[in-house]
């Protein structure tokens, strides 16, 4: 059963053909048995990702050990045209990781050595199933640590972070994955090895390593990564600053900035998730304000002291009703337990509840929060609202109850309406989750034909046949049109080739 | 402020029908950069302005004309700056523009505390060698919609598409800096420069030449002091310390000055010295390495491989370029991923051919 597919900009592939059977076969001679799952109550627990709206049971899940199974089971499917879809800790929230009903899902979470660790150098080489926060950890005896900080950097894996090039709550000042991973290790759907980045500050060539970060799965797999690690700041102090309106607060955001400051996070909240959140952690926020900032500094005690002491006095100039700074570890913790509590707070008032994710210049951000509570009303749906507001990320949360029929539809216009939202004003339907299969749909918002089969050549150029994580993050012309994305791109219709219906 | 676009996309449809290569050029002021210059020359400085640049996002945009002191002025008049601290490589008659700059990737002093061209590169739109005008990333900071194009064009060397503008984040100026400067060898150098590194010091660029190391401290003016303290050495005055990171970033040093080839290579920061004949000046806490020397290309190749890193041959005879290679030669498999890239956005191959190894 050798099948040779091709990959296309205009089509989803058919993948109905694969022979469940003979790949189960195939596969059997190149791993060792405990590493094929292939019963359904085995799958199950793979079947979705952190986003569990969407599910979809695997033809096979792959526990890969090692970069020869990993290599085996690409060579394979590519062999067989099945589909692939790399999955590390599951802790997406955009349906990255969810399964090809005809597909392999290739687990890297057992793939969790930390290689080496070079203090001197200030590299960790990991592979790529090791937690975020387990590099940390790991560098912690150096008095360094690994930056970004997903908000599930307890559980996420490095392999994950690069799928989705993740950012967190520090990323205003230390930047991306993108900026903080100096060398990736991939396998091609062939079974090539390349090598991306180094150890030296760029490599020969055009920059391939900034395409492979945040590509999603769709171009090769990730099996070593080496990161860099930063310096400990010595000392952190956060400010906790309450505005009677959340358009003071969006103009406190800019003025501090405006200020030449870059706090090391600054991160907004509104009255209703403060109103989750309190009750949950008592993190003593203040109720009564409309809004909240939360406004972090870290570096060596002195420059701490000068750069809190600017931000008080940009924060009163902007009219903030109170003011509280952090005068303890244990205070800062506090202070910023209920922002990082936000999630499963929303989840304990409301049944469901769906977090979007778009970036909007910080200058819009009140103008969007207007726009969300009069969503709030249209839609019949309560939503809190916590941001990255230093660069401008939102993260709405939509309560909704998927038992109460029609509820679901009305919270993915919502959130849709967010995302087309977020575009108009200049920004980005995702500024840290991924597109995944959840957004794929907004992709067409975004982007225009051209733009979208351009990044269908690039895909090609990695994975000719179409095979790893078909379905994600590009959605194919023809899609587009079906959604009626309806795009007026520089005054044309988007997509005038194809038949709408 | 001046849009070509239109014209341009005219100009590359017939090019692509025609097959005529084209070099797109600002003020030339990297030609000497990069392999054989070779197509019919599309002047970039015509499409030039700064289209949007509000202080308080972190964001300009800019055609890709607009010359690099043009933006640099407008950032320093509102205390901001670009992180990456390029060099211009450029005289009156050559200013560098902002299209040239994110084509060549080159960063300067600060590269190795701020980041590279490519970490700022936010968004960007290019006309492909179709003829397509496309637009990839944003002018927001956090945007992972779609593979991030707009970074890879950082250090494409014009080979990828004719950028149109660009959307950088960038920084505000530190409130405060200041230069050290120490005797020292080599190898302490190096030992040196990564202890620091390993440590939460404000230190923004690093520069080792003739047994003297230079290191630059930036930030909170507390910080910069107490740094100071620290580290000890001979203070340089704001002025003088400004003055000669200039003259380094802009290789105009006596360093800089010799008649030999020029090699840049770029290597892992705890590289122990290297041993080539020839004369050598390290940025970027030892990650890189400028060598002055005759040596045989090979040699320097392998040491920098060796290393765990690449050699440029950054500055030398049309000659030597054509029979060294300018570039770092690539593994098999990758080369070929390169090629299929090129591609992906110049199908007939019209942009700057052969200026990498595209």
């Amino acid at each position: 059963m050798t099948k040779q597919r091709q990959h296309q900009a205009a089509q989803e592939q058919d993948f109905s053909d694969v022979d469940r059977a003979a790949l189960l076969a195939e596969l059997a001679c190149v791993l060792p048995q405990h590493a094929l799952l292939s019963a359904p109550e085995e799958l199950k627990a793979y079947e979705c990702d952190a986003l569990s709206a969407y599910r979809c049971m695997p033809l096979a899940v792959v526990l890969a050990e090692n970069e020869p199974q990993v290599i085996a089971v690409l060579q394979t499917c590519h062999r067989l045209g099945v589909p692939v879809v790399a999955r590390g800790a599951g802790t997406g929230l955009s349906g990255g990781a969810l399964p090809h009903p005809h597909g392999v899902l290739l687990s890297l979470a057992k793939m969790k050595k930390i290689l080496h660790l070079d203090p001197v150098a200030r590299i960790a080489v990991v592979q790529p199933g090791v937690r975020n926060l387990a590099i940390s950890e790991a560098a912690a005896a150096h008095g360094l640590y690994y930056a970004p900080d997903p908000s599930s950097q307890i559980a996420c894996s490095i392999g994950g972070n690069v799928a989705e090039n993740a950012g967190g709550l520090h990323c205003l000042k230390y930047g991306l994955t993108v900026h903080n991973v100096l060398r990736a290790r991939i396998v091609t759907i062939g079974g090539e090895i390349i090598e991306l980045g180094n150890h030296a500050l760029d490599a020969a060539g055009l920059d391939l390593l900034a395409l492979a970060i945040g590509s999603e799965g769709l171009l090769a797999v990730v099996t070593e990564v080496s990161v860099k690690l930063t310096p400990k700041p010595e000392l952190a102090q956060l400010i906790l600053a309450s505005f009677r309106t959340v358009e003071t607060a969006a103009d406190a955001v800019a003025a501090i900035i405006a200020a030449g400051i870059i706090p090391a996070g600054l991160e907004m909240m509104d009255k209703q998730a403060t109103a989750a959140v309190e009750p949950y952690v008592h993190a003593g926020y203040d109720l009564e304000a409309e809004a909240i900032l939360l406004c972090e500094s870290d570096g060596t005690a002195e420059e701490v002291a000068e750069e809190i002491g600017a931000m008080r006095a940009v924060l009163d100039r902007c009219g903030a009703s109170s003011l509280r700074v952090s005068t303890s570890e244990a205070e800062r913790l506090k202070f910023w337990a209920g922002r990082k509590a936000a999630f499963p707070a929303v989840g304990r008032i409301s049944p469901d509840y769906y977090c979007m994710d778009g970036t909007i210049p910080k200058k819009r951000l009140a103008e969007m929060l207007k726009a969300i509570a009069a969503m709030e009303k249209k839609y019949q749906l309560r939503c809190a609202n916590v941001f990255h507001a230093g660069d401008g990320n939102l993260h709405p949360l939509i309560m909704y109850d998927a038992a109460i029929a029609g509820e679901l539809q009305r919270t993915e216009a919502f959130g849709a309406e967010i995302l087309e939202l977020s575009v108009r004003l200049g920004g980005t339907i995702t500024g840290e989750h991924g597109v995944g299969y959840e957004k794929i749909g907004a992709m067409c918002v975004q982007f225009s034909a051209d733009e979208l089969e351009l990044f269908h050549r690039l895909k090609a150029a990695f994975d000719p046949q179409g095979l790893l994580n078909p379905g994600k993050a590009v959605p194919t012309l023809h899609r587009c049109a079906e959604l009626g994305g309806m795009h007026v791109h520089h005054g044309a219709l988007p997509f005038p080739e194809l038949e709408r219906f | 402020m001046d849009d070509r676009t239109q014209q341009w996309i005219e100009r590359i449809r017939s090019a692509a029908a025609s097959g005529q290569a084209l070099r797109w050029r600002g003020g030339g002021s990297k030609d000497f950069y990069g392999q054989a210059l070779a197509g019919e020359i599309l002047d970039t400085r015509g499409h030039c302005g700064i289209i949007a640049y509000e202080p308080s996002e972190l964001v300009i945009t800019a055609r890709s004309g607009t010359s690099l002191k043009e933006i640099e002025a407008a950032l320093a008049a509102a205390g901001q700056m670009l992180g990456f601290e390029p060099p211009h490589f450029g005289k009156e008659s050559n200013n560098a523009t902002l299209g040239g700059c994110i084509a060549a990737g080159l960063s300067g002093p600060r590269r190795a505390s701020a980041g590279a061209v490519r970490d700022f590169v936010l968004g960007l739109r290019l006309i492909d060698g179709v003829g397509r005008m496309l637009n990839f990333g944003g002018q927001v900071m956090k945007n992972v919609a779609g593979f991030d194009v707009s970074r890879l064009m950082a250090g494409s060397l014009g080979t990828l598409g004719l950028f149109l503008d660009i959307s950088l984040k960038v920084l505000p100026k530190p409130r405060s800096e200041l230069s050290l400067r120490f005797e020292m060898p080599q190898h302490k150098a190096i030992e040196t420069l990564n202890r620091w590194a390993g440590k939460p010091l404000p230190i923004s660029a690093s520069c080792w030449v003739a047994d003297e190391l230079v290191v630059r401290l930036s930030g909170a003016r507390a910080a910069v002091d107490a740094a100071r303290q620290q580290l000890g050495g001979e203070t340089l005055d704001a002025e003088a310390g400004a003055a000669c990171w200039m003259a380094w970033r802009e290789q105009q040093t006596d360093f800089f000055a010799g008649e030999l080839p020029l090699w840049r290579l770029s290597v892992p920061s705890v590289a122990p010295p290297l041993d080539l004949h020839g004369e050598q000046l390290i940025e970027w806490g030892g990650s890189l390495r400028w060598l002055s020397s005759g040596a045989a290309a090979e040699s320097i190749r392998n040491a920098a491989a060796q290393a765990g890193g690449h050699a440029t041959l950054f500055r030398a005879s049309e000659d030597l370029k054509q029979e060294a290679g300018v570039f770092h030669p690539l593994p098999h498999h990758m080369l070929a991923l390169q090629r299929r890239i090129k591609h992906c956005f110049d199908p007939h191959g019209l942009f700057n051919p052969g200026r990498m190894y595209l």
